[in-house]
């Protein structure tokens, strides 16, 4: 398969009140044409940053890209003139679903609004190099027609019930599991190459999250889009990922695919994650050890402090990327290599 | 006493509330120190006519007025009067305006309604209006201005807690603490009422603005304490008749009340930046 | 229909608001401790002369009988006679309104209109310079006291520089009536010289009016816009990269404005307020200054009648505000 974005050696600064807190520090990812990728790890770690790093909409002012390159489709985004990335990339080459479907919709206009203003701009029939160069241009009427027809489609794909008298309303006349349809429909009607799905399903109720998981998955597969899947939950990650990516204080440890990423976990982070999900009848084990300050973070392997398995050389030297059988990657100077919950 | 030092310090790193701390000490020490620092502090009861409108110069910093009385030394004394006048209104308003709007804001139905539409009738008149007919039927003096006020401005305490009441009811803590069977006058005085000690503190602060400037007005127009009191709003009035060539006469009293007025407003805007939740929160980056 | 329906609500409580303004009015102006009648019969009348005065004007009965006979004669449209120029009060307020709504509306536009666009652009351009420039515009103009402001511009313009007259409407005569406004009526009668001397004798009270109402619009709209960049909506549509102009101009502005139009209101309660000053400094002949008069010289009818149209119109406004919210606000629609 061939690459489509890969993330490298991505530093990005947050200013705090106590200082710059290095929310990613030497960041990488990989994602494959088609691929559904999982990237986990808990909250604060930096999840939600690098899906905003990629798409480019770090909070302005607030935070600072110090180092690395997002290549997408080869070419790096961060070098990239920011209009045309704009105009091209954003919402068209790279859609965005995201985390709270509540108040992503602006509530006083209508869905079908909303909606015609993505494809006026984003629409896959808009001429090439992005919509209307004015916001004040007319929408082609025929583009519009074909558009519209199009918007329809997408929202029969996604169970809307009666589509057309669904457009007239309001976003607040519709459930969080309906508006969260809407906005898998809107980041497919551009016909991506790349969704960042950032935690789509954690503002719902857990009957639904199921039920948008396997609907996301499925549309994305029958289309070939990637998906960027950011989750704290492994047990979501195992049911839609083809690929998982395990990241712990602004660093990835260590990325496989799905089989592999539960079958033989490498990196002892990962193992702790895994023992921490509550199996049937057994207890969630917390992970022993603080979360770690990212505006004075640990040297070396950010994980150290809380590792079983560290020695002096984690604590100095940030371990290399090591690759095990199956495309299996983990950066860990000493990977375990043993099946599941087979720990000491 | 802590969350007091923790907002005063806040405050002063904050550009604009320090310099309305800053007005506001300089306006407390004159009324304090007023008969300190008077260069004529008799003046505010004496006549010299023979010096009447002379221009600033060493011996009168602001120069005199029509009875030949230092214009700076009267404002001093005048700054007392704007500090009493503000406090006691205020307050007044406080204890009549957050009951009211407390119980419009909890109470839903034809209570809420009534009190809101009697807020309505004073907010319906313009304050001023409603003012100078008040403190014209007691007659023009000081307590009176005050009471004029204290009438008149209670209504926008009371709408500004009702708003509140209402949108913090709105908010989910309030439902599930109702949901988990607590009283309503319980949860107004426990939860609803620290949460929205904000608004109300810096709804004060502005509304000390507000009031010293509805009470200059109420002066200007010959309604406050009557002459020789160094209110500044009549002392305005008393020199339009010798403008253009005593310009000193009209414009240092406008200054104190302009500088004033804009204490009160710039440390009600550092109040609500320090105090406001929802306003500190989108100056700290967040991460997910 | 549901929109019908709201507007019927805020309507029947329109009676009894006014009614109650009434009730506060009536009770204001009947404790004056003056004898208003006394007053106007002048210091050279005798009691006999005087209690005759009384018991025409109808002063000798009960108060709630007053209070009833006001209220009745006032549904007829029937606001007494004025104590001091023994007018109708409905002829002397008809009279002097167009005034007041001309300088009203002249300072309301100018604010809305230059407000809104600056406090989006300060918003925008955060800590620029123009954002440092208007937040001095708006710190003073809620600082300044308008007589003041008003006095220090006639000082500059009128008697210094002599740009503008010192005050009044109009000088020489007015153009012919047929709305009472004198611009409109200029404009109308193609009398652009009339046009122009009423302007610019417009100026200065309209610039008084719409200071602290600009700085007022300013503060609120960017404080709006501002917390509408933070929303989430905002972050989802810059992330599906629509363009700047159309997030800024129709998506943030207009829930921005849902605020602001509340806030409008207010405003014409500050701009009221404001005119009754304003008009007393620049001698403008509209319902301030005779408000003001009326009250100096205890005419309470005439007190009255005022207070109850301000109020009245002021009510109004909030329910066309009210409304108006709803329209903005569709969520207000359905809830």
């Amino acid at each position: 398969m061939a690459e489509l974005l890969a993330v490298r050696g991505l530093r990005v600064d947050f200013a705090t009140d106590r200082g710059p807190a290095q929310v990613l520090d030497g960041m990488n990812l990989d994602i494959e044409t088609g691929e559904v990728v999982g990237l986990v790890g808990e909250s604060g770690c930096g999840k939600t940053t690098l899906a905003r790093a990629i798409l480019g909409i770090l909070p302005e002012g607030a935070a600072r890209i110090r180092a690395g390159e997002v290549r997408f489709k080869g070419t790096d985004l961060l070098r990239e003139d920011p209009g045309a990335v704009n105009d091209r990339v954003r919402g068209r080459a790279i859609t965005f679903i995201p985390q709270d479907p509540f108040t992503s919709f602006s509530p006083v206009f209508p869905v079908e609004t909303q909606i015609m203003d993505l494809m006026k701009w984003k629409s896959p029939r808009a001429r090439n190099g992005g919509g209307p160069a004015s916001i004040l241009a007319r929408y082609p009427r025929a583009r519009h027609r074909a558009d519209r027809e199009a918007v329809l489609e997408i929202l029969r794909a996604v169970q809307i019930p009666e589509p057309a008298r669904a457009l007239r309303r309001l976003p607040h006349e519709f459930s969080g599991g309906q508006r969260q349809r809407l906005m898998i429909a809107m980041a497919l009607l551009p016909r991506p190459d790349l969704i960042i799905a950032d935690e789509p399903t954690t503002a719902l109720d857990v009957t639904i999250q199921a039920q948008i998981l396997r609907l996301l998955r499925a549309l994305v597969k029958e289309r070939g889009v990637s998906v960027l899947f950011t989750t704290h939950d492994l047990g979501t990650a195992h049911e839609i990922c083809d690929r998982v990516v395990v990241m712990y204080a602004g660093q990835e440890m260590e990325a496989a695919p799905t089989d592999a990423f539960f079958g033989r976990p490498a990196h002892p982070y990962t193992r702790r994650l895994l023992m921490s999900v509550p199996s049937p009848g057994g207890e969630i084990r917390d992970i022993p050890g603080e979360v770690p300050s990212l505006v004075a973070p640990p040297s070396g392997c950010r994980f150290h402090p809380r590792c079983d398995y560290a020695t002096a050389e984690c604590r100095d030297v940030r371990p290399a990327l090591r690759a095990l059988a199956g495309a299996h990657g983990v950066r860990c100077h000493h990977p375990v290599d043993a099946p599941a919950g087979a720990d000491p | 006493m802590s969350a007091v030092w923790f907002v005063v310090t806040r405050l002063t790193r904050d550009r604009s509330a320090l310099i309305g701390l800053v007005l506001i000490a300089l306006l407390v020490l004159s009324a304090a120190l007023a008969p300190v620092l008077a260069t004529h502090p008799d003046d505010v009861f004496e006549l010299h006519p023979s010096e009447r409108l002379a221009a600033p110069s060493g011996a009168h910093w602001l120069g005199t007025d029509r009875m030949g009385a230092d214009v700076y030394s009267r404002l001093l004394f005048g700054a007392r009067i704007t500090i009493l006048i503000g406090i006691i209104a205020v307050g007044a308003s406080l204890a009549i305006g957050v009951p009211i709007g407390l119980v419009a804001g909890y109470h839903h139905g034809w209570l809420s309604d009534l009190l809101m539409r009697v807020s309505d009738i004073f907010l319906a008149v313009p304050q001023v209006v409603l003012a100078i007919a008040i403190a014209q039927t007691l007659g023009p003096s000081l307590p009176n201005v005050i009471l004029a006020l204290s009438v008149t401005y209670w209504p926008w305490f009371a709408r500004v807690v009702y708003a509140e009441t209402r949108a913090l009811q709105k908010e989910i803590f309030v439902e599930s603490t109702a949901a988990l069977g607590a009283s309503p006058w319980r949860l107004t005085v426990l939860h609803v009422l620290p949460n929205i000690a904000s608004p109300i503190i810096v709804r004060a602060s502005i509304g000390m603005g507000f009031t010293i400037l509805t009470a200059a007005a109420l002066g200007f127009l010959g309604l406050g304490p009557p002459p020789p009191t160094p209110e500044w709003g009549r002392t305005i009035a008393e020199s339009r008749e010798f403008l253009p060539d005593a310009w000193w006469y009209a414009t240092a009293p406008g200054l104190a009340i302009f500088l004033t007025v804009m204490g009160f407003n710039l440390l009600g805007d550092g109040l609500r930046d320090v105090l406001d939740p929802r306003l500190r929160r989108s100056r700290t980056a967040r991460d997910g | 229909m549901r929109l019908l329906a709201l507007a019927l609500h805020r309507l029947a409580w329109f009676a009894p608001t006014l009614l109650g303004l009434l009730v506060v009015t009536f009770v204001i102006s009947r404790i004056i401790p003056a004898d208003p009648v006394a007053l106007v019969a002048g210091e050279t009348a005798t009691p006999v002369q005087v209690e005759a005065l009384r018991r025409e004007l109808g002063y000798d009965r009960p108060l709630p009988v007053q209070f009833v006979d006001y209220v009745v004669r006032l549904v007829r449209g029937d606001m007494g006679t004025s104590l001091f120029t023994r007018r109708p009060i409905v002829e002397d307020l008809r009279h002097r309104l167009p005034a007041t709504i001309e300088l009203t509306v002249v300072a309301m536009v100018v604010s809305v209109l230059a407000g809104i666009p600056l406090g989006v652009l300060s918003a925008l351009w955060r800590n620029s310079l123009l954002d440092h420039a208007l937040r001095v515009v708006t710190v003073s103009g809620l600082a300044i006291a308008s007589f003041w402001l008003g006095i220090m511009l006639q000082l500059l313009f009128a008697m210094r520089l002599g740009w503008t007259p010192l005050n009044g409407r109009l000088q020489g005569f007015p153009p012919r009536s047929l709305t009472g406004f004198y611009l409109v009526d200029a404009c109308l009668t193609w009398d652009w010289a009339t046009f122009g001397t009423a302007l610019l004798h417009l100026a200065l009270p309209a610039a008084t009016l719409a200071f602290p109402a600009l700085a007022t619009l300013v503060r609120f709209t960017r404080a709006g816009v501002l917390d509408v960049m933070q929303s989430n909506f905002v972050l989802y549509e810059r992330a599906m990269g629509l363009p700047r102009p159309l997030i800024v101009w129709k998506y943030i502005l207009r829930s921005a404005l849902t605020s602001t139009v509340t806030q409008i209101g207010l405003l014409f309660g500050i701009l009221l307020a404001g005119a009754v000053v304003t008009e007393a400094v620049f001698d403008w002949p509209g319902i301030g200054t005779y408000a003001v008069n009326s009250i100096l010289r205890s005419d309470y009818n005439a007190v009255m009648g005022f207070t109850v149209w301000a109020g009245a119109i002021f009510i109004v406004v909030n329910l066309l505000v009210d409304v108006a919210h709803t329209l903005v606000d569709p969520r207000e629609r359905t809830t």
